[in-house]
């Protein structure tokens, strides 16, 4: 591989045929790169490193004097599972895990519908969808959650908690549909010879769609999948319009009950211990989909 | 649907139309409405006011009987629900305020006021089903139609089994499509109607159940120069927001997208070491839950949060950085927080896309001696545009509409006193204020509507422009 493939480094033009002065720049470019994206990591991890940091932190009050706390304790953890009687934040976590594992399968699923549709099938109203979801994505989200309320309320799904966990689900994965234009926009790419080579090896539609499209979509769905799961994993204004006694709250309403002025002095520690158990699941989401994470579409068609 | 062309004229094969899978227009339908009326047999006919009708007679019971049965239980429903529903729609509600008086067994009984929210959306609901309905009816009368001319060109209309397997197939549309249309309707077109109809109404904190249509009036509110009626809502107020809301739109959007990319391409290029350490490094922040991110970042920005009591500690500032004090301090800060946020999200998909470049086009430019500044605009920049182009614009309206960064950092202050908006409050928190905090319903569904109008100018001008809108098959 040639020098110049890599370098960072703005050069004019007609330069890069000394190989001597390349090698040089090559190594000030690679230096550069490493020192930069360290102080970008620093950055990054210094405000996730306090959170963990926090969540250890014996003294339970907010502003400490110094930036790491002085004695660290699993007290928080224990205490956040185990002290059910105020705030139950176990049964939140189960709650909002089944919502947002659902949720996520069904939001991935009706994405790669909607996307394989408007990228391979050409149909009738096909430009009108695509139109229609854009146009509705301008609207303000919020506008609509009061009237979701009310949408629900009529359905019946607003008094008992397994009917808010079935109101969240729907709500969460109703929306779904819309937000397909990455997904279009990758499987754009990818070549339409191989659609028309399966349909001529007799594939039906359904058959391009899960064997031929699928496989070369991988690691668009696994950004998807992440996706899908952190919208209601995460999902703060809908649930609170949703969700509106504490039995029925979900891990971020929790948390946020946790800042609130009466809580804050002897849960803010608690609510660290929290946010980092809500970080676990999509960490392992990260994890285990990193795998997947790689080119995939090496050696798809033979030019 | 209502093209008028004869099935045996439509039949024909066009010149110019050879790829028909790739083209974007397709020959109008030889099943039309139109053409159902005009060359249908008494069946088809029929079909208009005796749903599924046609099918029965070509044997496709079944679906036949699906179409009756969807008749009739839309009929039963419309008498027994609907018309009162649509009904109440011209009054919002006949009682408007609460009252006591005796019934006609003497008693004393106090009647409330009819709650017009429910009467509104129940009428819109029924507008919205009449819609539905009305496409059903129209696709029934084709499907007889259709029905008729297989029976008469190949003997017989495709059975129950052939339409099913036709739903994996060539009508594969159909049968992906619907259940996200359906949800969407129900859960995203209907609170929008719903919400755009409170616009001309007065339901607002002094009218929190009984409503009434209003016509213009809060669009004048809105746009007017006074603060009347004790809602702090005048132009000046919103013209600020709006140019407010544009910037950090402009700036949220694009400084994420070049930096990440940016980032990006420095992970990916030939020298770096570790690369999946440092994918994973960018990738932590994600972990967190936004929500806890900006809550503790916000913990941490305070006055006497950590980040001023060091910098004091170390003697670099003697007073607090004025993060959420100071109007530009607080634009600024809510900028560069929400780059911490994003740029990760960018790293993941630039990263996807460029991965995906494909190897030859730039190995052809390398060949034909272009050095890598060139490869990088006139190979890679446009691919990335290409695929990303919806991207930009859906993240642009994302960021308009971004709630959670203001609401949960900054909460729009700083707040001058006695105003409904902060000097960071965008439109969307703005209206969230106005409505859940105030009850103006009425002036938050305004704000919404003239969100949604800039929205609109703005991206559907640059959509239509995109290379990607225009030429879908650009990089096949």
């Amino acid at each position: 591989m040639s020098a110049t493939t890599a370098s960072p480094v703005r050069t004019a033009p007609g330069t890069a045929q000394h190989e001597g002065g390349m090698h040089a720049r090559r190594v000030i470019g690679d230096a550069a790169s490493h020192i930069f994206l360290a102080v970008m990591a620093i950055v990054w991890l210094v405000p996730v490193a306090w959170v963990l940091m926090e969540s250890f932190n014996a003294n339970t009050a907010p502003y400490t004097s110094t930036f790491f706390p002085t004695q660290y304790t699993l007290d928080n953890y224990v205490k956040l599972f185990t002290e059910t009687e105020v705030m139950n934040f176990g049964s939140m976590f189960m709650r909002t895990l089944i919502i947002a594992i659902i949720v996520c399968l069904i939001n991935v699923f009706f994405v790669l519908s909607v996307a394989y549709c408007m990228s391979r099938l050409r149909f009738r109203l096909r430009r009108a969808f695509m139109n229609g979801a854009l146009i509705l994505g301008m609207f303000p989200g919020i506008m609509s959650v009061v009237a979701i309320y009310f949408i629900l309320k009529a359905m019946g799904l607003t008094e008992s908690s397994t009917g808010t966990v079935v109101a969240l689900i729907v709500v969460y994965a109703a929306g779904s549909g819309a937000a397909f234009y990455v997904m279009k926009g990758f499987m754009d790419t990818i070549p339409f010879s191989l659609d028309e080579a399966a349909i001529l090896d007799g594939c039906s539609g359904w058959q391009v769609f899960t064997k031929i499209i699928l496989p070369i979509t991988k690691p668009m769905i696994v950004y998807q999948a992440i996706v899908g799961f952190m919208i209601p994993w995460l999902d703060f204004v809908l649930a609170k319009a949703i969700c509106r006694t504490q039995d029925n709250y979900t891990v971020s309403l929790g948390l946020w009950q946790m800042l609130q002025r009466e809580y804050i002095t002897n849960w803010f520690a608690r609510f660290a211990a929290g946010a980092v158990c809500v970080s676990i699941p999509i960490a392992i989401l990260f994890v285990l989909m990193q795998r997947f994470y790689q080119s995939s579409m090496v050696g798809a068609v033979k030019g | 649907m209502t093209q008028t062309v004869a099935p045996a004229k439509a039949k024909k094969p066009q010149p110019g139309k050879k790829r028909p899978v790739s083209a974007n227009s397709l020959p109008p339908s030889p099943y039309s409405l139109g053409a159902a009326l005009v060359h249908g047999d008494v069946f088809t006919r029929g079909s208009a006011l005796v749903m599924g009708l046609g099918n029965i007679a070509r044997r496709q019971i079944g679906k036949g009987l699906v179409f009756l049965a969807a008749e009739a239980g839309f009929i039963y429903l419309l008498v027994v629900s609907g018309i009162p529903s649509l009904i109440g729609l011209g009054e919002l509600g006949p009682v408007t305020e609460g009252r006591q008086e005796w019934d006609a067994d003497g008693n004393y009984i106090s009647v409330q006021p009819t709650n017009s929210v429910e009467v509104l959306l129940y009428g819109i609901a029924w507008a919205l089903i009449l819609l539905l309905f009305i496409v059903l009816w129209t696709f029934a009368i084709r499907s007889a139609y259709k029905a008729q001319v297989l029976a008469q060109s190949k003997g017989r209309a495709p059975t129950a089994m052939e339409d099913i397997k036709s739903l994996a197939d060539s009508r594969l549309y159909g049968s992906l499509m619907s259940l996200p249309t359906i949800g969407l309707l129900v859960f995203t077109v209907l609170p929008l109607i719903f919400m755009i109809s409170m616009a001309f109404t007065s339901f607002d904190s002094n009218h929190p159940r009984a409503f009434n249509w209003v016509g213009l009036h809060n669009f004048g509110v809105v746009l007017g120069d006074s603060a009347s009626g004790g809602i702090a809502v005048n132009a000046k107020m919103f013209v600020s927001v709006l140019i407010w809301t544009l910037v950090w739109a402009i700036f949220a959007t694009f400084l994420n997208f070049f930096l990440g990319m940016f980032m990006a391409m420095i992970i990916l290029r030939v020298g770096t070491r570790i690369k999946a350490f440092w994918r994973v490094c960018f990738s932590m922040s994600i972990a967190v839950p936004q929500f806890v991110s900006l809550l503790a970042i916000n913990q941490m920005l305070q006055q006497e949060g950590i980040i001023n009591k060091m910098l004091r500690g170390w003697g670099w500032i003697d007073q607090s950085l004025p993060f959420f004090t100071d109007a530009t301090w607080a634009r600024a800060t809510v900028i560069v927080v929400n780059l911490w946020i994003g740029i990760p999200y960018t790293i993941m998909q630039v990263t996807g896309i460029l991965q995906n470049i494909p190897a030859e086009t730039n190995e052809a430019a390398k060949i034909d001696g272009a050095n890598w500044w060139e490869r990088y605009i006139y190979v890679t920049m446009p691919y990335i545009f290409f695929v990303m182009t919806p991207y930009l614009i859906t993240t642009f309206t994302a960021n308009v509409n971004n709630f959670n960064v203001i609401y949960l950092l900054s909460n729009g202050a700083p707040t001058p006193v006695g105003a409904s908006a902060g000097k960071t409050d965008l439109l969307i928190t703005w209206l969230y204020k106005l409505t859940v905090d105030r009850g103006d319903y009425n002036i938050g569904a305004v704000i919404g509507i003239f969100t949604f109008i800039v929205l609109a100018v703005v991206s559907l001008i640059t959509y239509r422009s995109s290379g990607s809108y225009r030429n879908e098959e650009g990089f096949r």
